[in-house]
């Protein structure tokens, strides 16, 4: 996790909201750097974490977890992290009698239907057993990402109608919190995409948005990012509050300042 | 309400915005957008019919019945009644929580519990409705429930249903968009500036042409409404009292102004195609000497009289 983002969104592993959905998008910028925080800051927050990482192998996430200092595989052997690996068990789904439900079921069928199975799968992961161990703080969903199912044929209703689920059990239910990535293709042709970005930022408590900057690629400042606050739980606190910085990826952090406020330009 | 009506009322122009709102009856469309979004509006507006002794149905899709609630005292909560199509609306649980029949007898269902007396039905939100029931199937359903088959004249004002649907603009086509607001007696259209939520309020009153007013408003915790004054832009230009007109004639590189010989030769020059009299006398009599007619022609740069060679590339 980076430290300077945590004091963007003044809040700490220990004292983390629970509940929320936090959407994550980038747009002209790859904003996977929002993925290995969260997944960093929920593992070093004692919480049970299920992560649907359909981009990259778990390997790669593996190694960036470990550069900010957490063991993915350490935390899957102790039960903490289940990862379903998109890349690995889309080919496992060919080879596996037809009978047994798969969570991504809708690559064998022609019309790709709903994510029922999928849901299914992250319910089964973090569903609370009380078995008399020592509980996981709260349950969390990181899904990495959600366009990638987009590409894959599901349509865009079905995949707000998973994460309406998922925002049901997850959040509501066992008071868990949900995160996942989208892609804004900056497209006006591409309408799923949108209704799909719109339709779970109007679900969302957090987004935050990662930019390309409009004047082209940088080497000291990568991009913008926008963080807003929707639908606070308490009905007292402000609503919708917006905050933009600019940042730089190092190799082992994030280091975030205000707008043109970059050290390699003061 | 014009301003005028709302001044003459007095305090009574504070609530004004809620009541016109509800005044009309039929379908009230809230249009929101991720920026400036409507539940709250939806939530105020669901408050003040409670307060005035109806009951509230809310089919409830997006948010849970605990949220839902949130901000709302007793009193109006026991005139709520939540329909949760949140917690299960498609049965993908395995004990079943759903309601029976799905989506669309849920909302059909609707229309037999509001039998009698005034009641008011928030439909949270019309979008998801939009997005699992084809189109003509809710819009028709809509209709229904909003009771607008019959005149206004035979219904009684205790009958009276009020279904208030709130919308996610960017969320849909403009087709789908233009078949629900057409239905809709009251058109709320949510923005803002600076900050400050305003509602462009389109209202359709029957026999009478369609009325469009804009209301600056903010939402108290406590889901109640108070009317705030449009947001001055601070960015506004100076008015041209304060600001010297700049001639723009000046400093330039090239000369506009003519002298006073110049002026004259130009005044006194005859135009090609005008025809005046001089002219009409030339062509009438011609001039001594000129028995047969001239042709006057000057030879551009370019121009060959070689008949011979008339494209010039012989190389002679």
């Amino acid at each position: 996790m980076f430290p300077e983002l945590n004091n963007l969104l003044n809040t700490t592993p220990e004292g983390a909201e629970q509940g929320k959905l936090t959407l994550l998008c980038d747009a002209k910028t790859d904003g996977s750097f929002l993925v290995h925080h969260f997944l960093s800051f929920y593992l070093k927050a004692n919480c049970k974490v299920c992560f649907v990482a359909l981009v990259q192998s778990f390997s790669h996430y593996n190694m960036v977890g470990q550069k900010l200092g957490v063991s993915l595989t350490t935390a899957r052997e102790r039960g903490q992290l289940v990862v379903l690996e998109g890349l690995k068990s889309a080919v496992d789904i060919f080879f596996r009698p037809q009978e047994e439900p798969h969570p991504l079921q809708f690559l064998r069928e022609a019309n790709a239907g709903d994510l029922q199975p999928l849901y299914a799968f992250v319910r089964d992961a973090l569903e609370p057993v009380d078995c008399g161990e020592a509980a996981w703080r709260c349950p969390v969903l990181l899904v990495d990402d959600l366009s990638v199912l987009l590409s894959l044929g599901v349509g865009p209703v079905a995949v707000l109608d998973f994460v309406h689920y998922c925002r049901a059990t997850v959040c509501r239910e066992w008071k868990g919190n949900v995160v996942a990535l989208v892609h804004d293709s900056g497209d006006a042709e591409d309408e799923e995409s949108d209704v799909l970005l719109n339709g779970l930022s109007h679900q969302s408590h957090l987004i935050l948005r990662a930019e390309g900057l409009a004047t082209g690629f940088c080497k000291d400042v990568h991009g913008q990012l926008r963080i807003l606050w929707r639908r606070p739980l308490q009905p007292t606190t402000p609503r919708d509050r917006s905050l933009t910085y600019q940042y730089k990826i190092q190799d082992k952090s994030v280091s975030f300042f205000a707008k043109g406020m970059s050290p390699a330009v003061l | 309400v014009t301003p005028s009506e709302g001044v003459r009322r007095g305090t009574g122009r504070i609530l004004g915005m809620l009541e016109s709102l509800l005044a009309l009856g039929g379908l009230v469309l809230l249009r929101d957008s991720v920026e400036w979004e409507g539940r709250s509006l939806l939530k105020a507006l669901v408050k003040k019919s409670a307060l005035c002794g109806e009951q509230v149905h809310v089919l409830g899709c997006e948010v849970s019945e605990e949220e839902f609630r949130e901000g709302f005292d007793s009193s109006i909560n026991n005139r709520l009644v939540y329909h949760d199509l949140f917690r299960d609306p498609l049965s993908w649980s395995k004990p079943g929580k759903a309601l029976p029949g799905g989506p669309l007898e849920a909302l059909r269902a609707l229309d037999k519990r509001t039998g009698s007396g005034p009641a008011t039905i928030a439909l949270d939100s019309l979008s998801w409705l939009l997005h699992h029931l084809p189109c003509p199937i809710l819009c028709q359903t809509l209709h229904a429930l909003s009771r607008q088959d019959s005149c206004p004249g035979d219904t009684l004002p205790g009958e009276q249903v009020r279904v208030l649907g709130l919308l996610h603009e960017e969320l849909h086509g403009p087709g789908p968009l233009g078949a629900l607001s057409s239905l809709a007696q009251t058109e709320v259209t949510l923005s803002g500036t600076m900050g400050q939520a305003s509602a462009h309020i389109l209202y359709r009153r029957p026999r009478q042409r369609p009325t469009l007013q804009t209301q600056w408003f903010s939402i108290l915790p406590d889901f109640s409404l108070e009317l705030q004054v449009e947001p001055l832009l601070e960015s506004q230009p100076p008015s041209d009292l304060h600001t010297p007109s700049v001639d723009p004639t000046t400093h330039l590189t090239f000369n506009l102004h003519l002298s006073k010989k110049e002026r004259e030769a130009k005044d006194s020059l005859t135009l090609p195609f005008q025809f005046s009299s001089e002219k009409q006398q030339a062509l009438l009599r011609p001039g001594l000497g000129q028995a047969t007619s001239h042709i006057f022609y000057e030879p551009d740069a370019y121009d060959d009289l070689d008949q011979e060679d008339p494209d010039d590339d012989l190389d002679v």
